[in-house]
């Protein structure tokens, strides 16, 4: 400490109110917390007026210690009260200008991995399959290239049925590529619906049996822009005792209003299959429909044909049942405005992806 | 399908003015007869009838004579002031007074073949006078039409459109299988009647059977029928000589064929057809002179061969039924295909007087395999194979004899040759309450018994059974639930309630559907497409994955009839048309990819053997529903995956990151994960489509190959044009089914114990697979003193260099160690790390990395 620094008695109140003042002054000049430290330091370090005065007490006569004491302690309690005070405001205000500072555009894209998506022909089936679950239904499978018997003669189409010939119907050779063979019929076919599940079900399981199929079919049509080669239908089948044409109806507009909305039901039509008697063909009522609402063709149904049940081993004349089928690329294709198949089964990665949210 | 001409409908049932073939549809289809389209009118606009009053023929230039008329076509259509109207006609066939057939500016004849105002041959044609053919009413185009010479005699200005019938929408429908009698005005106007009540007047009813004996000798002898019944069972013919047989037919006839979409012909042929679209009986007319007594009906023989009219030699099978004559030998000569089509040889011609008119009752499936062996769908067989009326043949062949003799002059013999075995339907057993029982409508007796006899059956049995004798037209119903379906179509399938069935409580999706669907659902969530592709593949596609020439994956089911020659097979792999569509998607420039795919592929079973061939109707036996079972080649589900270009994209974040092996392997392992199936990874440098380098299998516990994963063989990329270094993988899903764990897990208790790290860093020969070194890790970590304490193991740093020397790398593992009942002392840790050393050095003479 050198000596010629002004001091500043302890005892001097006014040059000590003067010193507080400034102190004050100066934290309260202060813009950031460089400055208010700097003025810490000029105004309570070791080297300012009033630390300066505070040693000079030890000097002092006993009967001024207590006076020169409490007169300092009180102005140096001021200026650290005013500094604290200060100290929180500015950093307050630092805090706030880094988090201005941080600003990012947070509009960039965000979305680093690119997203996945199901195909809708599935999440449709899907939900189609939940919606019969819900019924208390359960869903059956099949294979896809499937013994002849169990997709014709089973479902009473006779050897001479005309849906039997070659303009329909994928043909399995005997032979397999590579090996020799005859090169005639093995007695297999790509299913040409989904109804051989039907037969399956009935040999398996006991009775009653209410089921759906879901399931990719197969008929030798050229893709264009309303048939494809490959298409999937869901095929539904009730056998029980004492069910009803109306309970096929019943079923059709629960099915119809699950898939479609509230407004939607559903018209019978006389036709013919050979594994349903009576048929009909199915018509929906569609709200939506382009040019106005509707009636447009959904699929066939009709009550289980005896010769059907007698092939699986149940009685016709203590059992009735009904069956219905509908094709899943025109549910989808009514359902969600599509125009063309070959979006559908093409692969494009750029149709399946409109189809991220739940459907 | 059948056209059904509305006019033309209306002579057999009563029909409301004004019905449009839009209202026709609606009143069919609630019979189920389905409108397949609705055949525009042939001509639209001003068509009206003309008087020629000036003709003045005008050479011109070009050789050719034109003849300048005025055209008296009525005060409306005149020119203002009333003077006829100027038209150019090249036909010279007419003179002044005749009536003839104008189209006038503003119609339009078929073609279409608009008409307008033209300057031609210095005039100002103000419309046509029309042909025949430019009317699409026949194939004469000689000259224009005389209206005189068709016995028409209209005043000027008529609408000529409404005289000729081609003004007429016509309906085309579809008809079921099962109504075979539809292919008729008969059948459709008696439909007609049961969706409206009209009135229909049966254009058929029986005629007294013919005297015997004295007709045109014919003799039955099919000595091979099929499944036991006869080829025919009736057969009617009769002479009528001295007809113009190849005059053309009547304008209305000719018309009204053309409306049904048929082509008129000559008379004799087009009587034949007229007849045929009327009854729905087809026939046949022979030129007498060519036919040599007896007619024999018979098999063909084998190697036999026929000219049929359509000029082509075809080979006879003998299941083929045959119509034959006996010039020479008994039933030596061909002349038909019976029920499918006749032969060239006994053709009416320019010569013919004398014809003989055929009409019989073939057996359906006989024509049916005919005209399918042969490919010729006719409009006979069609009718056949569907059931004719087996009591329409002689009515039939009476209208064709009238029709001729009206229209051809000639004279029929008396005798007509009627071979009738015909039996009736039989009666079938009808429970009275079965309607309501299947259709859930309360119809009484009273209203079955109504319904029944409404469409033609004969119902007796007042009980609770009724005895229902079905119409012959009728062969479809033979038994209950077919009359059930008359009665529910007849009352409206309108009157069926509505009523949502009761099934018993259900257990949901099962586990392996439940897993499937989740499957699906996490490669999605992991940022794949899914897609789907057809199963048809070509020897060409299994050669671009490169597979060796004795791979099973080439080992593929053939389709007989591929829609494509060049994609015969069944898919044996996803990744064959995976690929392709990876490759589609590339094209149109799509270049990063991640797609998958979930379906089935076909493994066929070497000399498995063919399926049994069983009827219908019958349960077979456990033995041989068993064999059709087998018969059926194993189909296991697959999923899929392709990866090209980059898995995570370049943006303002840096650089992307492009896709690899490890996507495809992670990919795989994520499957197997959501199953709940272990799975472990070998390098498999041998198997195709893979980079015998980058390509991993899938092992269970047990050793279960699921798949393979990794980078494709660069050649394999190349072939399919993808981007540089893509992946895939392919999992049998049902292998990995079949190995998902039946109880569900049991956890493991969570250690609220401090945790302990500790790094170890291995070096090992290069050779040596991470996934056998991690493997030690494990076993050795375990194998400490501190007993189970490896809570999770990280390879998190795989590192060659001069310093660790040629062929050695060194694998930097992190252990997270933790027990479940204490704190881990440093010693316990420092005993797992000198446990795991030492395991890995006994495996690999590894050792601890300075």
């Amino acid at each position: 400490m050198s000596d010629d620094t002004p001091s500043l008695s302890p005892l001097d109140e006014a040059g000590i109110a003067a010193a507080v003042d400034a102190a004050l002054a100066a934290v309260a000049a202060a813009g950031d917390l460089d400055e208010l430290k700097s003025a810490r330091i000029a105004h309570t370090g070791e080297r300012s007026p009033l630390a300066l005065a505070n040693r000079g007490i030890g000097a002092l006569a006993p009967a001024d210690k207590g006076t020169a004491g409490k007169l300092l302690g009180a102005a140096r309690g001021r200026v650290q009260q005013a500094l604290a005070a200060r100290q929180e405001v500015l950093e307050a205000e630092r805090d706030a200008r880094v988090l201005v500072e941080e600003t990012l555009d947070v509009t960039l894209p965000a979305q680093r991995h690119p997203r996945g998506s199901r195909h809708p022909l599935e999440t449709l089936q899907e939900r189609v399959a939940d919606i019969f679950v819900s019924m208390g239904w359960e869903i059956a499978e099949g294979p896809e290239l499937e013994a002849e018997w169990f997709n014709f003669d089973a479902l009473n189409f006779g050897v001479d049925h005309p849906a039997r010939q070659m303009q329909d119907t994928f043909f399995v050779a005997d032979d397999v590529a590579g090996d020799a063979g005859s090169g005639t019929a093995a007695g297999l076919v790509l299913r040409t619906h989904t109804s051989p599940v039907q037969a399956r079900t009935l040999l398996e399981r006991d009775l009653p049996v209410y089921i759906a199929c879901p399931g990719k079919v197969f008929r030798t049509d050229e893709l264009d822009a309303t048939h494809t080669p490959v298409f999937h239908q869901v095929e539904g089948l009730a056998v029980d005792k004492g069910l009803t044409m109306a309970h096929l109806k019943g079923t059709l507009d629960h099915f119809a209003r699950a898939i479609f909305g509230p407004e939607a039901r559903t018209r019978l039509r006389p036709s013919f299959f050979p594994f349903t008697e009576p048929s009909a063909e199915m018509d929906l009522w569609f709200p939506q429909k382009k040019g106005g609402p509707g009636w447009i063709e959904w699929g066939g149904c009709g009550m289980v044909n005896p010769n059907v049940l007698r092939a699986c081993g149940v009685d016709p004349d203590v059992y009735s049942g009904f069956a219905f089928g509908m094709g899943i690329e025109r549910t989808l294709m009514l359902r969600h405005g599509i125009a063309d198949m070959h979006d559908m089964v093409e692969g494009d990665v750029r149709f399946s992806t409109q189809f991220q949210a739940v459907i | 399908m059948p056209r059904i001409p509305l006019t033309w409908l209306a002579e057999h049932v009563t029909v409301p003015a004004g019905l449009t073939a839009e209202q026709l549809a609606a009143d069919l289809v609630r019979v189920g007869l389905e409108e397949e389209a609705i055949h525009a009118a042939a001509v639209t606009g001003p068509l009206v009838v003309g008087e020629v009053v000036e003709r003045t023929p005008e050479p011109q230039k070009n050789g050719k004579t034109i003849n300048w008329c005025r055209v008296d076509v009525g005060a409306e259509h005149n020119e203002p002031g009333g003077a006829p109207r100027g038209i150019v006609c090249g036909a010279h066939n007419f003179d002044v007074g005749d009536r003839v057939v104008v189209a006038l500016p503003g119609a339009v004849l078929p073609g279409p073949f608009p008409i307008a105002s033209r300057k031609t041959y210095g005039h100002v044609s103000d419309g046509m006078i029309c042909s025949a053919r430019e009317l699409g009413l026949g194939e004469d185009h000689a000259g224009i039409i005389v209206l005189a010479t068709l016995g028409i005699d209209a005043p000027v200005g008529t609408d000529a459109r409404e005289l000729l019938g081609l003004g007429e929408e016509v309906l085309e429908i579809n008809v079921t299988p099962d109504r075979g009698y539809c292919f008729s005005m008969r059948g459709v106007a008696r439909e007609y009647a049961h969706s409206t009540g009209a009135t229909f007047t049966d254009p058929a009813l029986p005629l007294p059977p013919a005297a015997p004996g004295g007709g045109f000798a014919v003799e039955i002898d099919d000595r091979a029928p099929i499944h036991g019944v006869p080829g025919v069972d009736r057969f009617v013919a009769q002479v009528v000589r001295g007809v113009r047989a190849t005059d053309p037919s009547p304008t209305w006839m000719q018309r009204r064929l053309q409306q049904a979409g048929m082509r008129a012909i000559n008379l004799a042929v087009d009587v034949t057809n007229y007849v045929m679209l009327d009854l729905g009986q087809p026939l046949h007319a022979y030129d007498l002179a060519k036919v040599a007594e007896p007619i024999v009906v018979r098999r063909a023989r084998v190697g036999e061969t026929l000219r049929t009219l359509d000029d082509q030699v075809r080979t006879l099978d003998p299941q083929d039924l045959l119509v034959t004559d006996s010039p020479g030998e008994r039933g030596g000569r061909i002349i038909g295909l019976a029920g499918v089509m006749g032969g060239g040889d006994s053709e009416v011609g320019e010569t013919t007087t004398d014809l003989l008119v055929e009409a019989a009752h073939w057996d359906p499936i006989t024509v049916a395999r005919t005209a399918r062996r042969h490919k010729l769908p006719s409009e006979a067989a069609k009718r056949y194979e569907r059931g004719v009326d087996p009591q329409l043949a002689h009515v039939a062949v009476a209208r064709v004899v009238a029709l001729l003799v009206e229209h051809g002059g000639g004279t029929p013999d008396e005798a007509v040759t009627d071979l009738d075995r015909t039996t009736a339907p039989a009666t079938i057993e009808l429970p009275a309450d079965l309607p309501a029982r299947l259709v859930g409508v309360p119809y009484t007796a009273d209203e079955v018994r109504e319904t029944l006899t409404q469409i033609g059956c004969e119902v007796s049995g007042d009980g609770d059974v009724l005895h229902v004798l079905p119409p012959t037209w009728r062969p479809d119903l033979t038994v209950g639930v077919e009359l059930v379906e008359e009665v529910a179509r007849l009352r409206g399938y309108d009157a069926i309630p509505s009523i949502l069935p009761a099934a018993p409580a259900g257990r949901g999706l099962t586990e392996a559907q439940r897993r499937r669907r989740a499957v699906a659902r996490a490669l999605a969530d992991s940022g794949l497409v899914e897609v789907l592709s057809y199963p048809f593949v070509g020897v060409d596609q299994l050669d671009a994955l490169a597979l060796p020439a004795d791979d099973e994956r080439r080992r593929a089911v053939r389709l007989l009839n591929p829609l494509a020659e060049t994609q015969p097979l069944m898919r044996t792999s996803l990744l064959v048309t995976l690929l392709d569509t990876a490759r589609r998607n590339v094209s149109r420039g799509e270049q990063d990819l991640a797609v998958f795919e979930v379906g089935l592929v076909t493994l066929p079973v070497a000399g498995a053997a063919a399926a049994p061939q069983l009827p219908g109707g019958v349960r077979p036996s456990d033995e041989d529903l068993a064999a059709v079972v087998a018969s059926v080649p194993p189909q296991p589900r697959h999923v899929a995956g392709v990866f090209t270009g980059l898995r995570e994209g370049a943006g303002w974040w840096g650089a992307g990151r492009r896709a690899d092996h490890t996507d495809a392997i992670a990919a795989a392992e994520l499957v197997a994960g959501v199953v709940g199936v272990p799975v472990t990874l070998v390098a498999d440098a041998d198997h195709a489509p893979w980079h015998p380098g980058r390509c991993a299998r899938l092992e269970t516990t047990d050793g279960v190959v699921v798949g393979w994963a990794g980078e494709l063989h660069p050649n394999v990329v190349a072939a399919h044009g993808l981007p540089a270094r893509a992946a895939a993988f392919e999992v049998d899903l049902d292998a990995l089914l079949a190995a998902a764990p039946t109880e569900p897990l049991q956890a493991t208790e969570v250690s609220t114990f401090p945790v302990a790290k500790e790094d170890v860093a291995l070096v090992v020969d290069a050779a040596v697979p991470a996934q056998d070194v991690l493997d030690a890790v494990r076993t050795g970590a375990g194998a400490s003193e501190a007993g189970d304490v490896l809570e999770d193991v990280r390879l998190f740093d795989v590192y060659t260099g001069e310093q660790l020397g040629d062929g050695l790398r060194s694998l930097a593992f992190s252990l997270r160690l933790r027990a479940a009942d204490r704190t881990l002392t440093a010693a316990e840790t420092a005993g797992v790390r000198d446990s795991v050393v030492a395991e890995a050095a006994r495996r690999f003479g590894a050792t601890l990395r300075a």
